[in-house]
């Protein structure tokens, strides 16, 4: 007979405007167990979970908590009962210390007990924190060590972590995956959403795959390939990226010598002394952990930000370091920025108002200061149906769209416009599995078709699926680019995580 | 307890429905007040609403207090769209009025009709540079352009002041402070003998029409709306900060410089003390009234503009204070700002200790 389950959820249904994010779901969690929730992009794992803490009310159907019925109408509720949650997007104060943002989440006590009581879990579960640090300070991976442990402060039996390695280093995922298995092993259960299949097939017991906002299947995912997993994912067969048929010409399109670049952002990172180039016929790929001077050059190659403290960007043989965005854009360079909404797209213009945003110049749709709409209606036409973009139209607003349809329009825009040069950061992050498959392959044909590419990305797997030579950015420096072939993700790892002040991390590491 | 919860959606519709709920409910409200002071609140409300669109006469004001209010209120739509806050339209109204109307002080015997397109030029650069200041300012030093703007009103009407009781009071005056009146050839042409519609209520009635085509078809209008509504986008198509701040500024400066010599150049037809009831903040309740579209702002600049009118005939004939039309103005700004926050947002009542972390 099966253990009594800690936590059953029977026909879940939760519908919003529009879109049945959950179908009829079932669930059921048993104690001591790492149960994860599999699917892509927009599958309804965020809304489940978002039930399951209070967060969001199903529509239909039941929750049952070791065995009874339960109303969980709010986090609050969530938390009595035993359920803790690590979200993607941290709720830290990033101008105060590690112990005062833990004390700030539990109810009011005495500040050096509270200290003590800190470091004895941390010790317990091999979570290295320092309680005195700035969040401001610190890595990813320790800011979601705060988040664990001021969930774990409160005693949990189930603890629901939300995709926690998108913003880890190899090395600081293993520590987390030590941690999990302790807290497993005590038996309190956890609750693992993700879409990383490996990781998946290493840490979990059980899996539980939404596709669409339905369950589609149970298994055990120790028993299925990764392969068989995306099959289930995604709902068809999935085939590898082809790969670019292009060798690097030695034509340079982009040259970046010793560039420093001062951050306009409160807490951002300096780039010092960067220096590397993209050949036409290549791709290189900048890996790193986010906040390590990413922002920061992406913003000096695309002009967004002033002139560089010091250095040159030679794009297209020619100086463009104090040329503004669009004259860059005129030479046949294009930029995918890493924010969506916002930055690369306006959220409430329509798509073919969004088409002309960075196409202006180049599609030449503008004489004497006015805009031939006409014409930019049909690029963007053209845009959806070259990328296949789900879109009610071109009058669809651009907050319309789901995260990868956005995406596959905003490379496509940037394309289209038959760039010699591809910048584009993070160009698959939190897309769908098909998306980022689409957006791969444009990629490689447009390197095919011979234009350089950069590729700045946080997914050591895109980077490796992607890529010609990969370089690594930490803390605003480059490490020299090397060839894909000649560079594991182990180094690739220890160079993400190089000049952080965190010798304990990288002892963990080959612990 | 109440708390405010963002909309995920937002309805247009409800976005050109709050202003006409919030002219209702200031009807409404109006009635109550009226009924308070012992007038009858049918009869109050005919005479402010009503009455001033029942006769040729009374449509001829309508349209002439509309002009200035349009004219100003289109330029700071502009300005708004793109998050650029002049507050101090009155004062470049009055910037405008004072360098438009120098040709006429000087020439005030000049029989040369080129005076007239002249002065109009003369009151749209001198309202464009009063709006260069916070321009200026803003984009060497990154100051505020509300607070800038603002203060530059009270020096524009103490220079005002200044100048119609010194250097350019009129000698023959009585000693009364304001300028001589201007020659005819300095004067608008009226339109119909007997009313007062002039040829710059028709001008103030094409912007908006300008104005819709240059939002539409232009690049620049394009730029304004991602300017206002996503600065990173801007930055990142590469939509120029200062030029934005600066051509936004120069353009409302301007408007409301035209606004200001082409008052004083019709109705007034010369300068005094005050030569605005208030043209350049209440265009600022247009701008928003009219949904910062142009379109909008006419209708609302004409409907603010039969506040006015009404306030005037209500002095008259029911004897109401004319402190009155600003209390509608006011009350209408706050039932618009509260319609659009419920747009925006929905109230939800939670019980206490229950909010979500």
């Amino acid at each position: 007979m099966t253990p009594q389950p800690l936590l059953q959820l029977q026909n879940i249904r939760k519908a919003f405007p529009g879109c049945l994010a959950n179908d009829d779901i079932d669930l059921e969690v048993t104690p001591g167990e790492i149960h994860a929730l599999l699917g892509e992009n927009g599958a309804g794992k965020s809304t489940l979970v978002k039930i399951i803490y209070g967060a969001l009310r199903p529509d239909q159907g039941q929750i049952r908590w070791r065995g009874d019925a339960v109303e969980i109408p709010n986090p609050a509720a969530a938390r009595t009962l035993g359920i803790g949650m690590v979200f993607q997007h941290f709720s830290l104060f990033e101008s105060m210390t590690t112990l005062e943002n833990v004390a700030l989440a539990l109810p009011p006590q005495n500040l050096g007990e509270l200290r003590v009581h800190l470091e004895q879990t941390a010790r317990d579960y091999g979570l290295a924190l320092q309680p005195d640090r700035h969040v401001y300070d610190l890595s990813m991976g320790e800011r979601q060590r705060i988040e664990i442990v001021r969930c774990l402060l409160q005693n949990p039996s189930l603890l629901i972590l939300d995709e926690p390695t998108s913003v880890l280093t190899p090395q600081e995922t293993e520590t987390l995956f030590a941690t999990l298995g302790t807290l497993a092993r005590e038996g309190r259960s956890i609750l693992y959403i993700s879409h990383k299949l490996e990781e998946v097939r290493m840490l979990c017991d059980r899996a539980t795959i939404l596709r669409g906002g339905r369950r589609v299947d149970d298994c055990i995912p120790a028993k299925e390939t990764a392969h068989s997993l995306a099959e289930k994912m995604i709902g068809r067969r999935v085939e590898s990226p082809p790969g670019h048929s292009a060798s690097a010409s030695s034509e340079i399109r982009l040259q970046v010598s010793d560039l420093s670049v001062q951050s306009d952002q409160p807490h951002g990172t300096d780039i010092a002394g960067v220096s590397f180039s993209v050949h036409a016929g290549e791709i290189l790929g900048i890996a790193g952990i986010a906040g390590n001077g990413q922002i920061e050059l992406m913003s000096a190659l695309s002009g967004e930000t002033g002139s560089p403290r010091a250095g040159s960007i030679q794009m297209l043989a020619t100086e463009v370091s104090t040329l503004a965005p669009m004259a860059r854009r005129r030479l046949g360079a294009v930029f995918v920025p890493e924010e969506r909404i916002g930055q690369a797209a306006v959220s409430d213009l329509n798509l073919v108002q969004n088409s002309f945003l960075t196409s202006a110049d180049r599609m030449g749709f503008v004489s004497h200061g006015l805009v031939d709409w006409a014409g930019v209606e049909r690029y963007a036409g053209e845009i959806l149906t070259r990328f296949d973009v789900k879109a009610a139209g071109t009058a669809a607003l651009a907050n319309s769209l789901s995260g990868g349809n956005l995406q596959k329009f905003i490379v496509g825009r940037e394309i289209l416009q038959q760039p010699q040069l591809l910048v584009v950061s993070q160009p698959t992050w939190g897309v769908d599995a098909g998306a980022a498959a689409a957006i791969h392959e444009q990629i490689q044909q447009l390197v095919s078709a011979g234009a350089g590419a950069l590729v700045i990305s946080q997914d050591l797997d895109e980077i490796f699926a992607l890529c010609d030579r990969i370089a690594v950015i930490s803390q605003g420096s480059l490490s020299p680019p090397r060839p894909t072939a000649k560079i594991t993700t182990q180094e690739v790892g220890l160079l993400m995580g190089a000049s952080r002040e965190q010798p304990q991390e990288i002892s963990h590491a080959g612990a | 307890m109440l708390v405010l919860e963002a909309r995920a959606t937002q309805s247009a519709t409800a976005a050109w429905l709050s202003p006409l709920l919030a002219m209702v409910l200031t009807a409404l409200t109006g009635a109550v007040i009226f009924l308070a002071m012992g007038k009858t609140p049918g009869i109050a409300l005919y005479i402010y609403f009503v009455e001033p669109l029942t006769s040729w006469s009374g449509l001829s004001e309508v349209a002439v207090k509309a002009g200035p209010l349009i004219l100003i209120g289109i330029g700071l739509s502009l300005g708004f769209r793109a998050g650029v806050w002049n507050i101090g339209a009155e004062g470049q109204f009055i910037a405008g009025a004072l360098l438009g109307s120098a040709p006429a002080v000087y020439f005030y015997d000049s029989v040369n009709p080129l005076i007239l397109p002249a002065m109009l030029a003369m009151g749209v650069l001198g309202g464009m540079g009063w709006a260069a200041i916070p321009a200026f300012l803003k984009t060497r030093f990154n100051a505020n352009e509300i607070l800038v703007s603002l203060m530059l009103v009270y020096v524009a009407e103490l220079l005002l002041v200044h100048l119609v009781q010194g250097p350019w009071r009129n000698p023959q005056g009585w000693g009364f402070p304001g300028t001589r009146m201007f020659p005819d050839v300095a004067l608008l042409p009226m339109l119909f003998p007997g009313y007062r519609v002039h040829l710059g209520t028709l001008i103030a009635m094409a912007v908006p029409l300008l104005a819709w085509f240059v939002l539409t078809k232009s690049r620049f209008g394009f730029q304004v709306q991602v300017f206002g509504s996503a600065p990173l986008a801007a930055r990142h198509a590469g939509i120029n900060n200062h030029r934005m701040v600066w051509t936004t500024l120069l353009i409302s400066g301007g408007l409301a410089g035209l606004a200001g010599v082409m008052e004083a150049a019709s109705t007034i037809g010369q300068l005094m003390p005050k030569i605005s009831p208030g043209y350049g903040f209440t265009a600022i309740i247009v701008a928003f009234l009219g949904r910062l579209h142009p379109v909008g702002v006419a209708l609302a600049g004409t409907a603010i503009a039969v506040t006015y009118i009404g306030g005037e005939g209500a002095q008259i004939s029911a004897g109401l204070p004319k402190a009155v039309t600003g209390l509608f103005q006011g009350i209408i700004l706050f039932y618009l700002l509260a319609f659009d926050l419920l747009t925006r947002y929905r109230l939800v009542r939670i019980r206490r200790g229950e909010r979500a972390a």
